[in-house]
């Protein structure tokens, strides 16, 4: 089983999956990739299974050593990346010739990008899932971030894998595809889009200047934000005149718009909490999480009213999206 | 019964007002129902209090005619809402809890009795006499939502939350009584520990209490604390 070396483990570096679904009602959070979209991007151009386990490298990324030949893909956040020196192209597959350096420097743009290997990295499932559950400590590896000295073990890769790395073949260090996953396809990251969402479950006990300026005005993202959730601040005061009764605590779901008493709303992430008590302004859609995954301290965003059929329908047409450059993938090594 | 949607990916299914023991069955029932005879595309049912999280995959929901995958989840969940009539009372399992109550294990005991004009005696006798129902789980893993508290030790959570409150605390935050699975930050007020452990990842029931179990509490030495927690 072909291994990797944690020279330096970066600021932040967790192997994540697409979560662990199933135990919400044990107080367990589905959790996985913040950036969802982009961690099963990275996992296609890798021909493995969408939610294989890779690494979710945070803002300042690690530097790895390969033992032997790998399959590798980065995508996501724009990142300084180079092996041995050169730069390593992302959205795209690279053969790491055995003994490469990988170093992965500091986010350009963004603030996530997942590292994926053909075979994906083989850590224990804990609960049906492969990605690291950091408040409970379990899952992953070890269930921490990782370290310097840590190694991790890939899992056998798909047969196409091996295929597509046979037509990279060469004594140099790196050999990137003469093709990519094109911008059409990728998340619109931006540093302050236009977020769409739905009215949330208490969307109605806001009142109307509340509505009003969450749709519409510009939020900035706080430095507090985490993999739990993205802190926003409101132009001026927060949101509410007078603090709005909690309600008694219900699930909730990753999009989730809170608004506490301070009236700072707040965007759960992947690792959100099951149940929570602050009531809801509204939910984001699905499609245009990975835009929020992406954005740092000083970002701003702003939101857009749409209806739920309106959300499902743009997840069903990325999801049709998604399979078309499965298959295309598919045609380069055959 | 209510139905709303959660996001695109979610519908939010209350059950009643208040998170009292007929609610909390008639939503145990659903959950259970649905689940023994899932849609495709469902992914997971989570009961908290007075309602359940239905979660699903949008784009693996049946299609059938213009209906979105919300309106049809929510048609699937109608239709299994007959079982929630016959669901007059807990059926969840009882479960005994042993607490060492108060000193180094429950470090506001004494301000609770306080707070209320009790003896820590008098604490301890109201707190075990009386029995509770699980309202929910979660704020993180295993942490059982416990209604049932007599009012008077109904007791407001500390203003400044603890920075660690040790794994087992057993806590009184406003009319509910928790306990802590794992060491964490916490602001409820700390009257004892329980050696026993509420949450394990590795086991295929990882959560000690579900929704709907029924729970006691026996309290017990310094000793039998340090028994129980060797073995």
């Amino acid at each position: 089983m072909s291994r990797i070396h944690v020279l330096k483990p970066g600021l932040m570096t967790t192997v994540q999956d697409l979560g662990r679904p199933g135990w919400q009602r044990c107080g367990v959070t589905p959790g996985g990739a913040v950036d969802a979209c982009a961690l099963r991007l990275a996992n296609l151009l890798m021909g493995n299974p969408e939610n294989a386990a890779a690494l979710e490298i945070t803002a300042g990324g690690p530097t790895l050593r390969f033992a032997e030949e790998t399959l590798v893909a980065i995508a996501g956040a724009d990142f300084e990346a180079s092996v041995n020196g050169a730069r390593l192209p992302a959205w795209r597959p690279v053969r790491l010739g055995a003994g490469a350096e990988l170093s992965i420097g500091m986010a350009r743009a963004g603030i996530r990008c997942y590292l994926a290997v053909a075979g994906g990295l083989a850590v224990p499932r804990v609960l049906g899932g492969r990605g690291t559950y950091l408040a409970a400590g379990f899952g992953g590896f070890e269930g921490r971030a990782l370290r310097a000295g840590d190694i991790l073990k890939i899992g056998p890769a798909a047969a196409w894998a091996k295929r597509f790395t046979a037509t990279l073949a060469g004594a140099e260090a790196m050999a990137a595809a003469r093709w990519e996953i094109g911008a059409a396809v990728r998340p619109k990251y931006a540093t302050a889009p236009v977020v769409r969402a739905m009215r949330g479950p208490q969307w109605e006990a806001f009142d109307a200047e509340a509505q009003a300026r969450f749709i519409g005005e510009r939020f900035v993202v706080d430095a507090r934000s985490d993999r739990m959730g993205l802190r926003l601040n409101a132009a001026g005061a927060g949101l509410l005149k007078e603090p709005i009764d909690e309600i008694v605590s219900e699930g909730v779901a990753t999009g989730a718009v809170q608004v506490p008493p301070d009236g700072q709303p707040i965007v759960l992430l992947a690792d959100r909490q099951t149940v929570g008590g602050y009531p809801k302004i509204a939910m984001v859609a699905s499609v245009d999480l990975p835009l929020l995954a992406q954005l740092r301290a000083g970002d701003t965003v702003t939101f857009a009213e749409i209806p739920v059929a309106e959300a499902q329908e743009l997840w069903l047409a990325n999801e049709r999206l998604l399979a078309t450059v499965k298959q295309g993938i598919a045609l380069h090594a055959t | 019964m209510k139905l709303a949607p959660l996001g695109d990916s979610a519908v939010i299914v209350t059950m009643g007002e208040a998170p009292d023991a007929v609610t909390v069955a008639a939503g145990c029932a659903l959950a259970a129902a649905l689940e023994a005879r899932p849609l495709p595309g469902l992914i997971e049912c989570a009961q908290a209090n007075a309602s359940i999280t239905v979660f699903y995959d949008p784009a693996r929901i049946p299609k059938r005619g213009g209906a979105s995958p919300f309106q049809r989840v929510c048609r699937w969940i109608e239709d299994r809402a007959p079982v929630t009539e016959h669901a007059a009372d807990l059926s969840g399992h009882q479960v005994t809890l042993p607490v060492c109550y108060g000193g180094e294990f429950g470090l506001d005991l004494e301000m609770v009795g306080a707070a209320h004009g009790l003896t820590a005696d008098e604490v301890i006798a109201l707190h075990s006499g009386a029995e509770y129902f699980v309202s929910a789980i979660g704020f993180i893993p295993g942490f059982p939502y416990l209604r049932g508290l007599p009012e008077r030790l109904h007791t407001p959570r500390r203003p400044t939350p603890r920075t660690r409150v040790p794994a087992g605390s057993v806590a009184i935050g406003g009319a509910q009584t928790g306990i802590y699975p794992f060491d964490t930050p916490g602001g409820w007020n700390l009257i004892g520990c329980t050696p026993w452990r509420l949450f394990n990842a590795y086991s295929q029931a990882p959560s000690l209490l579900q929704v709907g179990d029924r729970v006691r509490f026996r309290p017990i030495t310094p000793e039998e604390y340090g028994v129980s927690r060797s073995s």
